[in-house]
């Protein structure tokens, strides 16, 4: 018998994350922006390894939750513990995918130096090869590229690492982009929308391939989404944000007409395909708008 | 002057002829004062062009820098009407408007350029109104001022203006090679680099100001409408030959030394001013890039 290479779509049963170490901790946590309440009473507890896809509509405060996360925005009420210590920005454990951003076609930069920029790209002065010698700079520098092609390697990128980035496809350049994030060897790792410009096939490519990170490295994924059904194969828990409001469970606790009714605070129908994807039936981007008025 | 269209600096000074001997020739030419002061400016100029320019290109920056060089028109205006010394002026005047730039920023491409647009056509008229009190109060003789500043004059330079040059373009490389690796980051993915700690907006705001001081330190040599030769063209060909960052990064400054050399010595030998030499250097290098280069 050989073992199957292709990942595991089952989601980890609850069980299973409950010896790991906790890598995120929110207790009671709130954020106001002005006089507006984005969300309040966040209790999520995630394990290292874990999946998870953050959904909500439009403003609901999914890219809020990511810079709480990464330091760029206070909590106004609440605890967040991060590896056991507060949120600060430039945190090396945290790596972040922004909303893209395709890179401009003629931006004359590979792939490669893309992914570098992640290990070095905050450290001042120039490279100098003849120089860095004297101190044994070289050592590290072989090091980190060994590193950069490692990553590479990982997110399947070898083809088209060395072409510059701005000629790249979308699915190509997000990959790289996935590279860089994980150069730093990080173990959290916040995405927000990385599907969203993508074709389904590479959707489902990237997805696995978040998975297979996430559990192979122990990396704890936060991954923001308009549409659950691309990611649902690999997800541990869901992320719900509506009116100011949370839910976080297994896909198939959280995403039912039940609690998405309660949270969006009208009627709302959840079906699920016989392939078994969800379609969420009852317009919850306009009935969040409504109620904002009301 | 001694520069004049129709006779070249070498058949005014009584220097041999351009030879075979390559090395004679160089001898030769650096044998007079002038020559060996446009060299060691020219030469501080083209790196300090050529490695801000490949960050130039790199962020859109083109029309600013543009801009910027149109501004220290009028600062040097400015401090020649209020008796100060144009470096003065020059100076002062283009690296605040580079500040201002900067806290500005942030914006569309869009309202940045025609924000930069309107302000330079303001500050543009500001000189227009410095150059007539200027040489309204002054005797003739000063009123050459606006054309060198228009195209500079880099075998004219005094000794003081060298001095200025060399120490504000050595400071400017040495800030530029410390500061690369971060505003490359900044440059290419601003929002992530921001994340990993980079003090992005600072960083904006300082390279701004290194511009201005860059352009700013050309005027005197290479004038204000040919600045860009030097900034754009070597960064825009490095570029496309090369698409390793640091590569590129060392190749434009390369690329604008060679410029700046080639044009000093048919300049020199030849009975054609340099400003041209170099732009035209430069337009018709990028022109056999463009076309012969791998892009589409």
């Amino acid at each position: 018998m050989t073992r199957p290479t292709g990942i595991d779509p089952m989601p980890l049963s609850g069980d299973q994350f409950s010896q790991r170490e906790i890598v995120i901790q929110f207790e009671q946590a709130a954020v106001r922006r002005g006089d507006r309440l984005i969300w309040s009473h966040l209790n999520l507890s995630v394990s290292a390894g874990e999946f998870i896809a953050v959904l909500g509509p439009n403003g609901a405060g999914k890219s809020t939750l990511l810079k709480v996360l990464l330091g760029l925005l206070p909590l106004n009420e609440g605890r967040l513990s991060l590896l056991g210590k507060p949120a600060r920005r430039g945190n090396i454990a945290i790596s972040y995918l922004p909303q893209r951003r395709t890179f401009a076609a003629d931006m004359p930069v590979r792939g490669r130096d893309l992914v570098h920029l992640g290990i070095d790209g905050n450290q001042w002065g120039l490279p100098l090869p003849g120089l860095r010698k004297l101190w044994g700079g070289d050592v590290r520098a072989r090091e980190n590229r060994r590193r950069v092609q490692q990553v590479i390697e990982l997110v399947g990128a070898t083809a088209y690492a060395d072409r510059p980035i701005g000629e790249l496809s979308g699915g190509e350049q997000q990959r790289l982009l996935i590279a860089q994030a994980l150069v730093t060897r990080p173990r959290i790792l916040l995405l927000d929308e990385p599907l969203d410009s993508l074709d389904l096939r590479n959707q489902q490519g990237v997805s696995a391939l978040i998975r297979q990170i996430s559990q192979d490295y122990q990396v704890t994924v936060l991954l923001v989404a308009h549409d659950v059904n691309p990611i649902l194969p690999y997800l541990d828990r869901v992320l719900y944000l509506a009116r100011g409001q949370t839910a976080i469970g297994t896909p198939e606790a959280v995403i039912t007409s039940e609690t998405l009714s309660y949270l969006y605070d009208t009627p709302i129908d959840v079906l699920r395909t016989r392939d078994g994807r969800i379609i969420v039936a009852g317009h919850p981007e306009e009935v969040t708008y409504h109620a904002h008025h009301h | 002057m001694f520069i004049s269209l129709t006779v070249s600096s070498s058949v005014l000074l009584d220097i041999p002829p351009f030879s075979l001997n390559l090395i004679q020739n160089v001898q030769n030419m650096l044998s007079v004062d002038f020559m060996q002061s446009a060299f060691l400016a020219g030469t501080v100029l083209a790196i300090v062009a050529g490695l801000v320019g490949y960050f130039v290109v790199l962020r859109h920056l083109v029309f600013a820098v543009e801009a910027l060089s149109h501004v220290t028109f009028t600062g040097a205006l400015l401090a020649a009407v209020v008796g100060q010394q144009p470096i003065v002026g020059l100076f002062g005047v283009t690296a605040l408007v580079a500040l201002a730039m900067g806290l500005l920023g942030n914006r569309s491409a869009r309202s940045r350029d025609v924000e930069v647009g309107t302000v330079l056509a303001w500050v543009l008229g500001l000189g227009v109104l410095f150059l007539s009190m200027y040489t309204t109060t002054s005797s003739g003789a000063k009123g050459s001022l606006g054309v060198n500043i228009l195209f500079g004059s880099i075998l004219g330079l005094q000794p003081q203006q060298v001095q200025w040059i060399t120490i504000v373009g050595t400071l400017a490389i040495a800030a530029i090679l410390a500061i690369a690796r971060p505003l490359l980051f900044a440059s290419v993915d601003s929002d992530v680099a921001a994340v990993r700690g980079i003090p992005v907006r600072g960083l904006n705001i300082l390279f701004l100001v290194l511009v201005a001081i860059s352009v700013a330190a050309a005027v005197p040599a290479v004038g204000v409408l040919l600045n860009s030769a030097l900034i754009v063209t070597p960064a825009a060909i490095a570029q496309r030959l090369v698409s390793r960052p640091f590569m590129a990064l060392l190749l434009s400054a390369v690329i604008a030394l060679l410029f700046t050399w080639v044009g000093l010595t048919i300049g020199f030998y030849a009975p054609v001013p340099i400003s041209f030499l170099m732009s035209a250097i430069a337009f018709l290098s990028y022109v056999l890039v463009a076309t012969f280069s791998r892009k589409n």
